[in-house]
Formats: C-alpha cells, structure tokens, sequence
C-alpha cells in the first residue's frame, strides 16, 4: 500500500496459479506474488480475494453466475 | 469453464452499458422517495471507489452519500497512536506497520517522523511479514502494528500463531483491531444522525458472512452489502433506494460472488482463537464496550501492551481544528472542515482522514476537482 492511490482492501479477484504449502502464488497485472492461504484452501485456477497478503475468500462459480444474473436483469 | 463465467462476472460489473442503465434507474427509483437519501458507507475501499468511479458526482443531485468510521487507519484513536510511537522510540524493538499508518500524526510525532529520527519502523505488506522480520533479527524485539477490522484480525491471528509454533519470542501484536457491529450499533444510535440505508463492507462480509449483519434490522435501517467494482456500487445503491421505499429492513447480499451467509469460518475461528473482544477506543466514537480485539490469555506473551507494559489507552485529544471525529461519524463532510484544501492536504495531512487512500478526506481531495 505505501503512498499508493489503490486502498489494501480494493481487492480484486486474483487467480491462483500453484499452490505450495501454505503458500499460494496468484497473478496480479504483470506479474506473480506469493499470498498466505492459512484461511481458505484454494486450487490451482480458483478466483480469490487478497485482504493484507492473506487469501480471505475464494470465488464461487455458482455465485459469479448470480451477479452475471443480477446485472442481466437491470439491463433488461 | 470456470474461468470464464466468472471473468465474465467481473466484466460485466465494470461494463460502462451496466453502468449507464443502472445509474438511469437508480436516479428514476430516488424520484419515488419523498426525500433524497442519505447512504453511509463504512469501508475505506468504499470511500475511495465511490470517489474514483465518479459515482459520487455523477448522483449528486439525487443521493447523498457519506462516510462511516470504515477506514482502518481513521478510526485507531489518537490514544493508541500515540502508544504506537511511544513504542518506536523504546531501545531494540523494530515497529511494523501497514504503509499508511506510519504517516499518521499524534501525540509524538508520527511513526514516521521517529524513523527519521533514527528508530526502527518499517513497513510492511502482511503480518507473515513481521513475522519474518522477527526471525531475521532475533536479538531485537519485533512488534506489529494490527489494526483494521475482521478482515485483517484474522490474519494477526496466524501471525501470532506462527510465532508461538516457531517458538519466536521476540514477536508481538499490538492489537487495535476493531470489530464492525458495535461501531455500527454506536453509529445507529447517535440521536443527531439521520442516515437512509447503509452500504455494507464486501470484504468484512466475506470473512463474517451476511448473518452476522443482522441487527441492523433492529435499528429499520436498510442494509445491502456491497462490491466494490462501479456496477457493484450502483447495484447495491438501487437496491437500497428501492428497500427505502418498501420499508424493507432486511440485510441483503448484493456481492454474492463473494459473501456467503456464514462468511469464512476458518478465518472467523482463528479470530476466536487468539483474540477476545475488548472495550476500544474509536476516533470519531469514543469507548465503545466490546468493540476492539485483545489476545486471548494463552498467547499473552504475544501480546505488545503486556510485553512492554503500556497503560490501558486512554481519551487523547484530535489534532488541533481537525474534524476526522465528525467526519468518521457521518457529522460532517471533509468540506466542512476549515482546514480541508488550505492547512490541510495530502502532502500535508493534520489529520489520519487526509493521510489514508482509504480516508473520507482524502477522496474528496483527490477526486473532487
Ligand atoms: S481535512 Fe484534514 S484536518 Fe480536516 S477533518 Fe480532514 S483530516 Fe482532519
């Protein structure tokens, strides 16, 4: 975070290319880190929420398709 | 397969026609309402995309939308900064902190003016970090700064954890870890705030569930959680404005994607395993019982204020002519703060609400001209 305009906690849906332990390591724009998965087991391909180096939720396939749903409707 | 729905999810909560249809209803749905609405957000990350997205100017006319005490640097006291710095210039211990909090002014300086002034503060991106740090320099005690709500409590706590397992004895938490329900209840309570509909924190959500937002019904208040991309922001604003006009108490989810009803309950047990909850001081609230997060008894030694022996926090005053207090509380709007844009500006910040990306201040100065 230090001095930059993008808030910790905007975070965004990172995927999870190798998971080592408990140790993850997701994609971001240009590049990989190395994130904690102490609190959500996740695989290679999951979708996940980054909170402060640690993976907080992961994304859920059923659930992506209601926002899909849910902003579908307004359109309509 | 998975991939691309929710790729798509993502798209389409960033696509510019989702946008623009539901900006158009949200603005016919307040014309149904008899007055225009007051929204308060209490999330950093909120303050910060409703800002960044335009969303804030492009409703002016129609909805009001005001700040919480949602951004985790705002809301620690002035007392518990000030034990923060204290802590800095003790002889051998090494403070760590999340970036913004270093810059924080209070009683002392800030954490970052005691760096200059030669003691050890660094910053750092995760509590793991500390935790590395503490190993690399065994002869020197490490303290980690944890502040935030439940979603970075979690993460202390296996910070914490970790260390004990390693049996690292020079790492502590110092815990000014705030817990979102009773700040909401103080907040819900204030007999001089008239607020419509509150926007719920999606990443606080998505470690404790949607249940656990349930008391705000109590209070006939109209609660949606919400994303954090554009069309998540608009979406949960409509359904809001529409829960307005229905008298519709409920709390809903309108970031499922994300958020489940019991949220992530290995995250919500770790928290419970290492922490209890505790009276805290809020800046902005106050004491408020219950509201803060200690370390439970069997990890005491992990625990900054007995290791160094630090006082209970107490009341400290706010920096001179410095609204935060209004501002986290939903009282004010950082414009109305005589100092905001003149004595007070991000490359000089009176205040914890002008020094953080995620504090109300600091938006509308970077995004409001
Ligand atoms: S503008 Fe500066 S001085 Fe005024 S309330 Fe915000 S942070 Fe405090």
């Amino acid at each position: 975070m230090g001095g930059s305009e993008w808030p910790v906690c905007v975070a965004l849906p990172l995927k999870v290319n190798e998971v080592d332990g408990n140790w993850a390591i997701v994609e971001v724009s240009g590049g990989k880190i190395r994130v904690r998965s102490d609190l959500v087991s996740v695989r290679p391909g999951d979708y996940v929420l980054v909170h402060a180096g640690f993976i907080i939720e992961k994304l859920e396939l059923e659930e992506a398709r209601k926002t899909l749903d849910m902003f579908r409707e307004i359109e309509g | 397969m998975n991939d691309d729905v929710v790729e798509r999810a993502i798209k389409s909560s960033r696509d510019p026609q989702v946008f623009r249809a539901l900006l158009a209803s949200v603005k016919r749905n307040v014309g149904f309402l008899s007055k225009k609405p007051i929204l308060m957000e209490v999330c950093g990350s909120h303050t910060w995309a409703i800002s960044h997205t335009g969303i804030r100017e492009l409703l002016k006319d129609e909805v009001e939308l005001i700040s919480g005490p949602g951004c985790p640097v705002c809301v620690t006291s002035p007392g518990e900064v000030a034990q923060m710095i204290e802590l800095s210039y003790r002889p051998g211990v090494i403070v760590t902190s999340y970036g913004d909090m270093i810059r924080v002014p209070g009683r002392g300086g800030s954490l970052e003016a005691s760096r200059a002034a030669g003691n050890h503060v660094e910053v750092v991106y995760s509590a793991m970090d500390a935790v590395t740090i503490a190993e690399n320099n065994p002869e020197q005690q490490v303290a980690f700064l944890g502040i935030g709500f439940e979603t970075t409590a979690p993460a202390a706590a296996v910070a914490v954890e970790l260390a004990k397992a390693r049996g690292l004895g020079n790492f502590t938490v110092y815990s000014a870890h705030k817990l979102m329900p009773p700040a909401l209840r103080a907040i819900l309570s204030l007999p001089d705030l008239n607020i419509d509909g509150l926007i719920l924190p999606g990443h606080v959500s998505a470690v404790t569930g949607r249940k656990y937002f349930d008391f705000i019904s109590d209070y006939a208040v109209p609660a949606v959680i919400s994303g954090f991309e554009a069309c998540d922001i608009l979406y949960a604003i409509l359904k809001l404005v529409k829960k307005i006009r229905a008298r519709d108490f409920s709390v809903e989810n309108a970031y499922p994607r994300a958020v489940r009803e019991t949220g992530n309950t290995k995250a919500m047990a770790e928290i419970s395993k290492v922490f209890r909850p505790s009276d805290a001081f809020w800046r902005g609230l106050g004491n408020i019982p219950l509201s803060g997060l200690e370390l439970n008894t069997q990890y005491s030694s992990f625990d900054a204020k007995v290791r160094f022996g630090l006082p209970p926090v107490v009341e400290e005053p706010e920096p001179p002519g410095c609204s935060c207090a209004e501002v986290l509380s939903g009282r004010k709007t950082p414009r109305q703060c005589r100092l905001f844009g003149k004595a007070c500006t991000p490359s000089n910040p009176v205040g914890p609400c002008m020094v953080s990306s995620e504090g109300s201040c600091r938006a509308h100065y970077v995004f409001g001209r």
